[in-house]
């Protein structure tokens, strides 16, 4: 399938529309979650849980 | 030439896999199992479990299920902001410079066993597996049931991943005695799995990325977008297909520099005689060539 090429000023909206993203995320304590999983042994990840 | 490249990639690679995995202590028998320092906020940008006794980073597909709550309707910004703004950067060129299972199934491959070639069909099928696994197992089950630490129940890190198993399951068994005690059939699927794995990896070049891989799915849908690109100059190709012959990823960077397969290695620039490939940087005004390049 063909795909027409993102026009370049749309790859820099959309980029600074994911950091945004990153940042709304970060700021309503999503990495609050993310530390919580990643420092606790995640026995699923491992087959034991 | 192609070998200073090749080396200069998988000290790349390598270097990047002890970074991110260079939290000694994890690994010393009675230290603590694992880092819970407060790096674990960030994501690395490769598959890396975060159980793994020298993970200093969080996985991002791991982090990801986990703050998917379907009940509170929450989606997961931060990780998809995180993960989306390094593809439109750059594609998947975490894939081939900064993943550090991707690394080990390439020096897997490198043992001298007989390689195996998917037939084609087959391969373009099993291609759209990483992404049942991405929209099922990373987005949409860990949506719905939670875990008992109350985030997201990581499915594809419990059912599919092999990575876990050799970051982090092996090694904290081998250094934990309790944990051994407690091996059952989940880890022995998961065994299993990755013993596969590398099976597969030692007669194909990069399965897990090519078939399996979330993160790869993911990254993949920002190749057409992203801002560092393949560059292909159509006069100076004479179409004599060098570098799709040596391609791992089966991609034809004569016909689609900027395939959704490609991990940008750089194999293909380094093989060409022509010198008609090479990176760049997306511009405003498409070069000549690049539209027929935007193919998946």
């Amino acid at each position: 399938m063909n795909r027409r090429r993102v026009p370049t000023a749309v790859t820099y909206i959309l980029l600074a529309a994911a950091i945004a993203f990153c940042a709304f995320g970060a700021v309503r304590g999503e990495t609050d979650i993310v530390l919580k999983k990643a420092v606790n042994i995640c026995m699923e990840c491992i087959g034991l849980g | 030439m192609a070998e200073k490249h090749n080396r200069r990639r998988t000290f790349i690679q390598a270097g990047w896999g002890i970074l991110s995995n260079a939290y000694v202590r994890g690994f010393l028998p009675g230290g603590p199992a694992i880092y819970t320092g407060p790096l674990k906020r960030f994501c690395v940008p490769g598959m890396n479990c975060y159980s793994c006794p020298g993970a200093l980073g969080a996985c991002p597909i791991g982090a990801m299920q986990a703050v998917f709550d379907g009940r509170q309707r929450k989606f997961s910004f931060y990780v998809v902001g995180y993960l989306s703004a390094i593809g439109f950067l750059a594609g998947r060129f975490v894939c081939g410079w900064l993943c550090l299972f991707g690394l080990i199934q390439e020096l897997l491959y490198k043992i001298p066993v007989p390689k195996i070639k998917v037939p084609e069909k087959i391969d373009h099928a099993l291609r759209y597996l990483k992404y049942v696994m991405l929209s099922v197992f990373v987005f949409l089950l860990p949506f719905f049931f939670r875990s008992e630490l109350n985030t997201g129940y990581p499915f594809f890190c419990k059912y599919v991943c092999p990575v876990g198993t050799l970051e982090g399951g092996i090694p904290l068994v081998l250094l934990n005695p309790l944990m051994r005690q407690s091996l059952g059939w989940l880890f022995r699927w998961k065994f299993f799995i990755l013993i596969v794995c590398i099976i597969a990896s030692m007669t194909t070049y990069r399965p897990f990325c090519k078939y399996i891989c979330p993160l790869g799915a993911f990254y993949s849908l920002f190749q057409n977008a992203s801002l560092v690109r393949m560059r292909l100059d159509e006069e100076a190709c004479v179409h004599c297909g060098i570098c799709a012959s040596k391609c791992g990823m089966n991609v034809n960077p004569s016909l689609r520099p900027n395939s959704m397969e490609c991990i940008r290695c750089g194999e293909c620039i380094n093989a060409c005689p022509k010198h008609a490939l090479s990176f760049g940087i997306k511009e405003i005004k498409p070069e000549k060539g690049e539209l027929k390049g935007e193919m998946s």
